[in-house]
């Protein structure tokens, strides 16, 4: 247990670096298209310095707002609250901030950066559809990601990953935008840069780079969330049976975007195209493993 | 030059007593905040009853007996020793004459209909159902400290600075009185 949170701790660390990096790497490019990749880069240090810094205090809310989420009445969700509270006291973990998500689509996740500054949001979908064990293993779930601290790997990803997209995205645009005049320099030397080849690269690549980080980060976590979630509650079917009316469901979390897609307990976006041809690629983008093999694994349990 | 080397030896005891003093301090600490957890859901079931009881009699006055029988089930919790068996035995006193009364009140439209029947009834399930997450989280911290102070090399540690192991909340009776089956 404590292996699995320096190793979350670790992996901050990690992922604070490669954006960091990454960031870099495309400020220098964006830079060198431009024709001026020193101010590029400096500007993109001092950026995504910035940026690291305030996510590691801010991006529970940036989730949270992301998701549309609301704090959760304590009279209206008495029953949440109950079930919160209760299974606090069991795993011996502070009380999180509770939030509901106005969404039809069953579904659940947690943020934070540590058990003391911690938030769980549920859908009202969910509230609806699962019985009082189905509800108490999903949270249990939530809760197990807080006690191993993959709330904190997993929200700095929606900030930092959501943020290098967006850098991406205006350069790329202003590009088209821009028309020529964006390579002018090197019009004049009458030649292609060989620099500004590999930033334009850079700059596709670096969505996608983010994009698998993304990935790595969330799937084998959440399988571990699921087994702890059970020593939590002491009840794998309840989890199971959650987990299996969350594969019956196929209503698309509309309040999930791609950059939270990795936190929430099941895949918010329907996986297209995960069988067929190009499958296995596709699964290498997945953020959950299938529910089938996590229902699997519990059955063993 | 043989001094060095026993200065070594002696250096590397003294750090692993002290790491092995702070991780049991650590875990002691747990088992002793875990069960303040437990105690607090418990007064609180104590708090509640006085009410309950009042608003029975307002509806249900003859049935003494299992009136009777919560009253005296609380005052002997109220007067139970803090160790955990003796809480828990008479935790379990106490549910089962709340178990009874509770049975007793389906017979009382009027009282089932009363909302602050209603909502005593709400927060005792409640108070019971933390009392038992309490409980496993409990169980959980001292299982670790035990296994701790068992463990070797841990376990010079622990005896010399007298660790000892703590007991689980269970009741001693109902472990040791196994329900007779009779045919």
């Amino acid at each position: 247990m404590n292996d699995l949170i320096s190793s979350n701790k670790r992996r901050t660390v990690f992922l604070m670096l490669g954006f960091v990096i990454i960031v870099v790497l495309v400020g220098a490019s964006v830079g060198s298209l431009i024709g001026n990749s020193t101010t590029g880069t400096i500007l993109a240090v001092v950026l995504s310095g910035v940026f690291a810094f305030v996510s590691y205090w801010k991006s529970d809310a940036v989730a949270l707002r992301v998701s549309r989420a609301v704090p959760a009445d304590p009279n209206e969700y008495k029953r949440l609250h109950n079930l919160v509270e209760g299974l606090c006291i069991a795993s011996g973990l502070p009380k999180p901030r509770v939030f509901v998500i106005h969404d039809d689509a069953p579904n659940a996740f947690a943020t934070g950066r540590n058990p003391q500054h911690a938030a769980i949001a549920v859908t009202t979908g969910l509230l609806e559809k699962m019985n009082r064990v189905e509800l108490e293993g999903v949270l249990a779930h939530e809760l197990s990601h807080i006690r191993n601290y993959d709330i904190l790997v997993s929200t700095l990803a929606v900030t930092l990953v959501g943020s290098i997209a967006l850098i991406t995205d205006i350069t790329i645009r202003t590009m088209w935008w821009n028309g020529g005049r964006v390579s002018r320099g090197n019009d004049r030397q009458n030649g292609v840069n060989p620099l500004a080849l590999i930033g334009f690269a850079m700059l596709i690549l670096a969505p996608i780079l983010a994009k698998l980080m993304q990935a790595a980060i969330s799937r084998k976590r959440e399988t571990l969330a699921d087994v702890s979630a059970c020593q939590i509650t002491r009840y794998p079917p309840g989890l199971i049976a959650a987990l299996e009316k969350l594969q019956a469901d196929t209503t698309t979390t509309h309040s999930a975007s791609m950059a939270t897609a990795h936190m929430w307990i099941e895949q918010p976006l329907s996986g297209v195209k995960d069988s067929g041809r190009l499958g296995s690629l596709h699964k290498l983008f997945n953020t959950h493993p299938p529910l089938a093999e996590r229902i699997a694994l519990l059955r063993e349990v | 030059m043989n001094l060095f080397i026993v200065l070594i030896v002696v250096a590397v005891i003294a750090v692993f007593v002290g790491l092995a003093y702070n991780g049991l301090v650590r875990r002691r600490n747990d088992v002793d905040n875990s069960w303040s957890q437990i105690d607090v859901q418990l007064k609180r079931r104590l708090d509640l009853i006085p009410n309950l009881v009042e608003t029975v009699k307002g509806y249900a006055a003859h049935e003494r007996t299992a009136l009777e029988a919560v009253v005296v089930a609380r005052n002997s919790a109220m007067a139970a020793p803090a160790t955990p068996a003796a809480q828990a035995s008479a935790d379990n006193a106490l549910t089962g004459a709340l178990r009874q009364l509770f049975a007793l009140s389906e017979a009382y439209p009027d009282l089932k209909a009363n909302q602050g029947f209603v909502s005593l009834q709400d927060e005792l399930a409640n108070t019971e159902s933390r009392i038992a997450y309490a409980r496993q989280f409990y169980g959980d911290s001292v299982a670790t400290f035990n296994t701790a102070i068992q463990k070797f090399p841990t376990v010079f540690v622990a005896k010399m600075f007298s660790f000892t192991e703590r007991e689980f909340f269970e009741a001693e009776d109902a472990a040791r009185n196994a329900p007779q089956v009779k045919f």
